[in-house]
């Protein structure tokens, strides 16, 4: 066993995306050329917005899709087409959405005992302990072992979602917003859920939102992403404390706390989405930074390591040399 | 007089399983050039609430109401025609979805243009001028070129600025505002938050912002209604909710959620236990005693509104005895 839990190494995902009948295909880079390592027992943030890349890393990392280019390491072992079943029973997802990622017409009993069945591990009679264990332990009460999912409210589903998870007792969990479709209220009980069972099992998690707020709470360490390359990858307290990336600044300053002292604020960020078809030669957030300047048009911005990290940002660079 | 005028509003919508009381005895107010935010979470009927005063609740659900006025005008005795005069061109709506609410098949110009053509007899050039003036204002650039072009050619956040402008090209007394950036990514939505707010200023409208996110309440709105379960359970100024939550609801949402600097990280949040309860049958009490900590035998009882402060009151009885206490 080794301490990283979790490792990319130049991960590259390319799509061929039709631009209409008689036009060509163009490439779409989601993932560009993403390195990162996740530690045994931390919690490893990814912070992006829509159009991003973070689901798809995502579903690399459940090897779901295979890397245009790079490796990815589970345990030090890299994920390839003959291991891919017992690499990846070690990973296991908890997704968005609890509406659309439980079945419908299977049996809650029948959901959370889908992965051993599929994984070929234990008979009926263990399975059917051991996921009675797993309702125990996400908080739902044994009666519902025989319930659908659409008798169950949202957040009793995400925690069947969550069963099901660590029914194959993972060491990384994938949580993909794993909070965003619920109310306020049960968010808040599904996140004390998640860090309770972080305590209890050891578990790594790789938490990807776009909720900043329930990064801070709960993140160890947090890596920013812009249109498919990671910007800025700092400690939890290092990057709300001191965001060095101007992208990471205009996402801090746009978390609205509820503080009726102050009003909304300016992030200088403008209001177009970002182009994921229009990438150029220099810095992918170019386009849209407040501090862009001529050499971020046409160099891609180097790495400058911080003490706590790292960010890919020209104005770093600049700072590092005039401080020499 | 408040511009708009919503007392005892009550929705039903009958079920097989029984009549279900979406909305009840709901009272609100809102001013010329006030903003108003119904927060709520999902099953509140903080949307059926404002679908209601536009007359545009499905057909099954049943609206009544002791006063339902639009700057002195009745609107429960309205009929549709009058009604439909009304909507877009004195009160207008801005909807979660852009995608969804724009017509994929017309072009932006086509639909802005239609938007001012239904209400005012103005020529096609004073339209389409009206139209690039918004977009303009709304912070659309190259907005002739824009008009010719459909709304899947837009990106999210343009869209929901065409679906601003569109709902301002009748100069709007209110607007009703139902999640208008839950669909946006968190930079953009600032930046729609801010327009919103700025344009509202400067034209004097009235709005209503019905949402979910406390954090976007507390910037935008001058005063506030928290519903739960059909009622509204606390309402004030935005100031005195935020700085004084009254009802057990309302402070337990706000432990809801992590805040920098007030919540230590990796510390359990607060949660409200329980579900919220079925709204189908005769209801009585208060609808949240199942999950309140402060629930006494009389919270099965009749409630009434217990005042805080100026403005300020709690639907909860519990509430005299509970400051006592603190």
């Amino acid at each position: 066993m080794t301490d990283i839990a979790l490792e990319l190494k130049n991960v590259w995902r390319r799509f061929e995306v039709s631009q209409g009948a008689f036009k060509g295909k163009a490439t779409l880079t989601a993932v560009a050329d993403v390195s990162l390592q996740v530690r045994r027992g931390e919690v490893y943030a990814l912070v992006g917005e829509s159009g991003s890349g973070k689901s798809t890393l995502a579903k690399m990392l459940l090897g779901l899709l295979p890397p245009s280019s790079g490796e990815i390491l589970i345990d030090g072992a890299p994920i390839n087409a003959g291991n891919r079943i017992a690499v990846v029973r070690r990973i296991q997802p908890i997704f968005q959405d609890p509406y659309s990622s439980l079945n419908p017409r299977k049996s809650i009993e029948q959901l959370i005992a889908l992965p051993l069945v599929v994984h070929r591990i234990g008979d009926g009679a263990s399975r059917r302990t051991k996921v009675r264990e797993m309702l125990d332990m996400v908080g739902l009460p044994a009666r519902l072992l025989d319930a659908y999912p659409g008798q169950l409210s949202g957040g009793q589903r995400q925690r069947v979602a969550i069963a099901r998870a660590l029914v194959m007792r993972p060491e990384v969990v994938i949580c993909d917003e794993p909070t965003s479709a619920l109310d306020v209220s049960v968010q808040a009980q599904i996140l004390n859920l998640l860090l309770e069972l972080k305590r209890d099992l050891g578990l790594t998690y790789f938490f990807i939102s776009h909720n900043l707020a329930v990064v801070e709470h709960l993140a160890d360490r947090v890596a920013v992403m812009y249109l498919g390359r990671i910007v800025e990858e700092r400690t939890r307290a290092g990057l709300f404390a001191t965001p060095r990336h101007p992208y990471t600044r205009g996402l801090l300053d746009s978390v609205l706390t509820p503080d009726p002292d102050l009003g909304v604020p300016d992030t200088h960020l403008g209001i177009m989405n970002a182009n994921p078809m229009a990438v150029q030669n220099g810095c992918p957030f170019q386009p849209r930074c407040p501090s862009a300047m001529d050499i971020c048009a046409t160099q891609p911005p180097p790495v400058t390591a911080l003490p706590d990290g790292w960010a890919t940002c020209h104005l770093l660079q600049e700072e590092a040399l005039a401080s020499q | 007089m408040a511009l708009l005028e919503v007392q005892d509003l009550v929705i039903d919508i009958p079920t097989a399983s029984g009549v279900l009381h979406a909305v009840s005895e709901l009272s609100f107010s809102v001013d010329r050039g006030e903003t108003l935010a119904i927060v709520g979470e999902s099953g509140s009927g903080k949307s059926l609430t404002s679908l209601a005063i536009m007359d545009l609740l499905p057909r099954v659900a049943k609206r009544r109401a002791a006063r339902l006025t639009f700057d002195g005008t009745d609107l429960l005795s309205m009929r549709e025609p009058e009604m439909r005069k009304l909507r877009g061109s004195r009160m207008a709506m801005i909807f979660q979805e852009p995608m969804t609410s724009l017509n994929p098949a017309y072009t932006i110009g086509n639909q802005l243009m239609e938007a001012l053509r239904c209400h005012e007899d103005v020529s096609a050039e004073k339209a389409r001028a009206r139209a690039i003036e918004l977009l303009e204002r709304v912070g659309i650039a190259g907005a002739e070129r824009r008009l010719l072009q459909y709304p899947h050619q837009l990106s999210g956040g343009l869209r929901q600025r065409v679906m601003i402008a569109m709902a301002l090209m009748c100069k709007p007394d209110l607007i009703i505002a139902d999640e208008p950036t839950t669909a946006l990514d968190v930079t953009i939505q600032a930046q729609i938050l801010r327009l919103l707010h700025d344009l509202k200023k400067e034209f004097g409208m009235a709005m209503i912002l019905v949402t979910h996110d406390l954090g976007v309440v507390a910037r935008v709105a001058d005063k506030v209604a928290v519903m739960y379960a059909g009622a509204i359970v606390e309402r004030g100024p935005a100031r005195a909710v935020f700085k004084a939550p009254s009802h057990p609801y309302t402070r337990g949402l706000l432990n809801c959620i992590p805040v920098p600097g007030r919540t230590a990280p990796g510390t359990p949040l607060g949660a409200i236990r329980g579900q919220l309860p079925n709204l189908i049958g005769r209801l009585e009490g208060c609808a949240f005693r199942d999950r309140c900590d402060f629930a006494a035998p009389e919270c099965a009882g009749p409630m009434r509104y217990v005042p805080i402060d100026a403005g300020h009151d709690v639907r909860c009885i519990r509430a005299e005895a509970r400051k006592a206490v603190a």
